[in-house]
Parts: structure tokens; C-alpha cells; sequence
């Protein structure tokens, strides 16, 4: 599983130090407070879906416009709503995320190439 | 009716041609993809070299099984409503994927779930422990494809005796193995891309076709449909909302698909075909889009067939297929015997890709996580030799799987795909989630987990009214249970998910802290990879 099997001839990077450095905390950070409120979110914006569609037949049932009821409309936003959670995650991810990322593991591999020599 | 000749209109000889053209032009591809599948990578990941977009293509074409394509548009046509309702939970499960899963497994491991989990804990427990609910999952999900392919036969091809579906029933399977054995993880993954390509734009031609009969007007299409069905149709509760029993068995479903997708070993594996973390996002992306379009679809579909097939038809349970025949009539009724045939034979490509994408991650984790790190110890230096091992393992899961669909036709089975759900949620998902990102996390509390979240599942399920105790249907004469005639449940639900998975999440938390294992510097390198992409597997060049 040793990410360095390739090149005996460098020391590991040290992980520790990576993993305490500001530039990381910063990127976990980024990571965790976007994903982890829109977990929660989406997956109570669900339960409350299927706990309506359980327990709530009447009011899901109420017709809107024609033969569309309130059942298939909140059926629909699930639709939007995942694909609009989606579309958010990938923006953040590249505006905010994939720079540090990017320029983390670039550092981590000119300090590996630089003992190997 | 006429049983013999399947659905009404359905020209066998067409059917079984566009099928074996499917079947040539796959076979061709999957030939010429394993002239470049020598080494383990190109075996179990193909390479790292897919693009994302061809993998979300390819996740979108494992995912989308009959189940879910006939199944559903089934579902919908003769409950109405809480057909949706079931494909709902399958989308929005892709988010936890999307956010908690895919990049960061691309980023940690190489080739199986048993990767991601062994980096920083004992390996040999561990890898053994995954393999099993990877093998136990895999096996369930396997056996009820392979259970409902001879429905599909008598529906598809008007074969009803039972000694002629198993003769179709091994062809399908023997073609399976080709794919897998020949192939490797690229062929395969060309497989889903063609069956899914095909499956998407028949249901989209199907969608449009269904809109135009109806004046492009979502709600004269409903009025449609209420117009056979009645009201009910449009409303909640037709199919689950029976009894207090049933509404929390609902529940208990839906907590286990939402939490069960980002668990099931052979979605897992498809992150590994990509060369970057960055792609793995990417493919998550489009798997979403083409299976949430894919599910309007389905929805129209579904409706449509409840609008202008013969509801009748479709609810008889005599009707071949029972009511997985709703959107085969469906397209009988709007483009005659050609768009029957198309359709018949992309639900046959489905059960295949399907089947063989499960195959593939069935071997690959016996053959990498059981034969070369528990028996070899990590020590088989021969790749060769473990490629051989995952070969062999293909062609015995294969002949395990025509076994398995031989003998369990015409069985109720459905639930195994639920069960397979739950097991993917309860033993694999708190595992993943805890060793990406809790540090306390050890090998304790990942055997405690998986094993426990297992045992709970089986043992709940074989002790619920799925298994036995159904009450009997005057009509049939038969109970809704797998068993007949005996009663041995005492837990009230058909789905374990709600119990289970909690359960599997409070055992893993517990025999962590039960146990004095600490691996903070390996969490360290852990995390600091699964992030950055540091230290990755690279793709392949050929």
C-alpha cells in the first residue's frame, strides 16, 4: 500500500507535518464545512419527503394545477434539489478546493524529487 | 392473453436478432479491449485510463438494472405514485457519493473497498472482512438479476417452460463470463457504456413518443392514466401506506437506499477505473444527471403505460413478467413489433451488464483482498498469478450465478435487491465513512462494523415476513414469502435498514473505543492523500 514503492531512493514525505501545515487545515476545513451541513441537509430534505409521502396523504394529494399534486411537485424538487446540490459541489470544489489540493500534492512531490537526488 | 407466445405482438425472431447483434458488437469491442488487458491494473481497474465521462456512462449502465428500468416504469404503471417514490431514494443516494465517497477512495486506494479500509488498519482482518460483505452483497444482487431473467424470457421471448429459460438462462450467463474473463475491468466497462447509451435513448425516444400522444401535457398524460387507474394513482400510499407495518417498513427501505448506493462494491470499484480524483468527481457528475434524467423518464414511462396499455394486462399476475411487463407493452403499443424488439433486447443487454459488472468486483475481491493479501500475505510478488486467481474466481461466480438463476426462477426473491441495499449500508458504508474521516478509527471497529452490520442484516431478514409468514391470498392461494406454509418471523419488517444500520454505525464507534489500537501517523498519510491526491495510483499509458 506504500505510495512511494516506485522511488526506494527518497524518504517518505512526512505526512505529520503536511497534515499540520495551515495550507492543509485550511483545505480540510473547506472540504468538511461544505459537505458535511449539505449531508445533513439533503438527507433531512429527503426524510421529510418520505415521511410526508408516508403520513401525510391528504395534503400530498392536494391538486395544484390539473391532475399535479403537491405529492409530485415535492417528488420533482428532489430532482432539482440534487441536481442543484451537485452543480454547487463542483463549483466549490474547483474554485475553492482543487487549487489548494493541487498545490499541496505539487509540494509534497518536489520535496520527494529534491531527496532523491 | 396468449402465454405461449409471450406479449401479444412480440416478434421472438426480431427480439432475438437485435439482441445478438448487441451481443456480437460487444463481444467484438471486448476482444479488441483486452488486447491492452495484460496486468493486474488493466484486469481489475482498467488501467486508471477511463475519462470521467465514459466512466459516468459506464456507473450509470452498471447501476440501471432491469430492476430499476422495467421494475420501476412497472411500479409506476400499477401503484402509480409510490413507484416514484422508490426512484427518488436511488438518485439522491448519488450525493453521498458525490460529496463523502468517490474522490476520496480514488485518491487512497487501488483496486477494491478492501484497499481504502486495510491502508491504515491490520490488513489480513480487514481485507477478509471486506471481501466477505463485498462477496455476500455482490452474491444477493447477483442471484435476483439472474432470478428475474426468466420472467423476462417468458415475456421477451415466449419461452414458459421452465427447462427452456434455463437453457437461456446459461447462454446469458456463459456470454457473462466471456465479457468478464476476456475483457478484464475495460471490456466490461465498454459493455455498460454501449447498454447504457442504448437503454437511455430507447426510454428517451419512448418519452417523447408517450409527451406527443398526449399533447406534450405532463397533466392530460396523468388524466390519462387516472382515467384507468383512478385517482389513486396520482396519490401517495397505493403500495405502502396500507397498514402502521408498512409505513415504517417504508421508511426503513428508503434510509437503506439513500445510505445503501455509495456502499455497493461494484459502484465503488468503478472509481478506480479513472485516472484522478478530479475525474472520479466527474464521473459521479454525469452518473447523476444520466440517472436522474433517466428516472423522469421512467416516471413518463410508467404513467404512459398506465395511460394507454391495457391496465388489465398489467396487473394480472398471470401476465408473463407480472407487472415489469408495463413498459414492453408499452412499446409494442406505440411503435409495434420493432420498438418492442429494441426494447426487449436493451432489457436483455441490462441483465448482462449488470450481471457481469457484479462479476468482475466479486473476483477482483476474492483474487486481490482473500488470495493475495490474507493467503499470500501480501507476498505475491506473480500479478500474473493473482490476475489468473480473479479469472478463475469469474468463472466460478459465472457458473454459481446460472446455478443460482436456474433454481431460484419464479422464486420471490425480490427482496434480495432491498437486502443487498441494506447490507451495502449497514456493514460497508460505516466503515468507509469512519476510516476517511474519523482518526480514532481501527481495525476493532471496522471488524465489528462490517461483521456486525452483517449478521444483523441476515439474521433480521431471515426472520421477517419476507422469508415467512405472509398472510396467504385467497385468489393465488399463496403467500407474499419466500417460504410457504410455515411461520418462524418475529421481526415485523421486510427491510432491516432501519435497525441495521444504526446498529452498524454504534458497533463501529464502540469497538473503536473498546480498543487500545491507535494509528494516528497512518491516519495522517491517510488523510493527507485522500485529499490531495498525493501519492495516487496513476493511469496506466498503453
Amino acid at each position: 500500500m506504500s505510495s512511494t514503492e516506485e522511488n526506494p531512493s527518497s524518504s517518505p514525505p512526512d505526512w505529520a507535518a503536511v497534515q499540520q501545515s495551515a495550507e492543509f487545515t485550511q483545505l480540510r476545513r473547506r472540504l468538511r464545512r461544505f459537505v458535511f451541513p449539505m449531508t445533513v441537509a439533503f438527507l433531512l430534505w429527503y426524510l421529510l419527503y418520505v415521511l410526508l409521502s408516508d403520513y401525510a396523504h391528504g395534503f400530498m394529494s392536494t391538486k395544484v394545477i390539473g391532475n399535479i399534486n403537491i405529492g409530485l411537485i415535492f417528488g420533482l424538487l428532489q430532482f432539482v434539489s440534487t441536481f442543484v446540490i451537485t452543480s454547487l459541489y463542483v463549483r466549490h470544489a474547483n474554485r475553492h478546493l482543487d487549487p489548494v489540493s493541487e498545490k499541496i500534492r505539487a509540494d509534497i512531490e518536489r520535496t520527494q524529487e529534491e531527496d532523491a537526488k | 392473453m396468449n402465454l405461449a407466445a409471450g406479449i401479444e405482438g412480440s416478434n421472438v425472431a426480431l427480439n432475438i436478432g437485435i439482441f445478438s447483434l448487441f451481443v456480437v458488437i460487444t463481444l467484438f469491442i471486448v476482444f479488441r479491449a483486452s488486447r491492452t488487458s495484460k496486468t493486474a491494473v488493466d484486469y481489475y481497474a482498467a488501467g486508471h485510463s477511463f475519462s470521467g465521462a465514459q466512466n459516468g456512462i459506464a456507473i450509470s449502465g452498471d447501476y440501471l438494472s432491469a430492476a430499476s428500468f422495467l421494475g420501476i416504469a412497472g411500479a409506476v404503471a400499477a401503484y402509480g405514485y409510490d413507484g416514484f417514490l422508490y426512484s427518488i431514494g436511488f438518485l439522491v443516494a448519488w450525493l453521498i457519493a458525490l460529496l463523502l465517497v468517490a474522490e476520496l477512495l480514488r485518491n487512497t486506494g487501488k483496486y477494491t473497498m478492501g484497499d481504502v479500509l486495510a491502508f491504515r488498519m491490520r490488513q489480513r482482518p480487514v481485507r477478509a472482512a471486506a471481501a466477505t460483505s463485498t462477496l455476500v452483497v455482490s452474491f444477493f444482487y447477483l442471484l435476483a438479476q439472474m432470478a428475474g431473467a426468466g420472467g423476462l424470457i417468458a415475456l421477451l421471448l415466449g419461452i414458459t417452460n421452465k427447462g427452456g429459460q434455463a437453457a437461456v438462462i446459461a447462454v446469458v450467463g456463459a456470454i457473462m463470463i466471456v465479457y468478464v474473463i476476456i475483457g478484464g475491468m475495460r471490456g466490461t466497462t465498454w459493455v455498460q457504456i454501449i447498454k447504457a447509451t442504448l437503454l437511455i435513448i430507447g426510454a428517451a425516444v419512448m418519452t417523447v413518443w408517450v409527451l406527443k400522444e398526449f399533447g406534450f401535457n405532463l397533466s392530460s398524460l396523468f388524466g390519462g392514466a387516472v382515467e384507468q387507474g383512478g385517482d389513486a394513482v396520482l396519490n401517495p400510499g397505493a403500495q405502502y401506506g396500507l397498514t402502521g407495518t408498512s409505513k415504517i417498513d417504508f421508511v426503513s427501505l428508503a434510509l437503506a437506499l439513500v445510505l445503501g448506493t455509495a456502499g455497493l462494491p461494484h459502484i465503488l470499484m468503478r472509481f478506480y477505473t479513472v485516472p484522478t480524483a478530479k475525474e472520479a468527481r466527474k464521473s459521479v457528475v454525469w452518473a447523476i444527471w444520466l440517472i436522474g434524467i433517466f428516472y423522469l423518464f421512467t416516471l413518463v414511462l410508467g404513467y404512459g403505460a398506465g395511460a394507454l396499455v391495457d391496465r388489465a394486462v398489467i396487473t394480472d399476475p398471470a401476465t408473463p413478467g407480472g407487472t415489469n411487463s408495463a413498459a414492453p407493452l408499452l412499446a409494442f403499443e406505440l411503435g409495434g413489433t420493432v420498438l418492442l424488439g429494441i426494447i426487449a433486447a436493451v432489457a436483455f443487454a441490462t441483465i448482462l451488464a449488470v450481471v457481469a459488472g457484479l462479476t468482475i468486483t466479486a473476483s477482483a475481491s476474492f483474487a486481490h483482498d482473500i488470495y493475495a493479501n490474507v493467503i499470500k500475505k501480501g507476498a505475491a510478488d506473480d500479478k500474473a498469478q493473482e490476475v489468473k486467481v480473479a479469472r478463475i474466481t469469474a468463472l466460478v461466480i459465472g457458473a454459481v450465478a446460472i446455478a443460482g438463476g436456474i433454481v431460484a426462477n419464479g422464486q420471490n426473491i425480490a427482496f434480495l435487491v432491498a437486502l443487498a441495499f441494506a447490507v451495502a449500508a449497514s456493514a460497508n458504508l460505516p466503515t468507509i465513512l469512519y476510516s476517511l474521516f474519523w482518526k480514532r478509527f481501527n481495525t476493532a471497529g471496522a471488524l465489528w462494523s462490517i461483521y456486525g452490520g452483517l449478521t444483523v442484516c441476515l439474521v433480521l431478514i431471515i426472520f421477517s415476513p419476507a422469508v415467512s409468514g405472509k398472510p396467504v391470498n385467497p385468489e393465488t392461494g399463496k403467500s407474499l414469502s419466500m417460504f410457504q406454509g410455515v411461520d418462524f418471523h418475529w421481526f415485523p419488517l421486510d427491510n432491516p435498514g432501519l435497525v441495521s444500520i444504526p446498529v452498524a454505525f454504534i458497533l463501529g464507534w464502540l469497538g473503536t473505543i473498546l480498543s487500545k489500537e491507535r494509528n494516528e501517523a497512518k491516519y495522517a498519510e491517510m488523510e493527507v492523500r485522500s485529499l490531495t491526491g498525493a501519492g495516487a495510483e496513476k493511469a496506466v499509458k498503453h
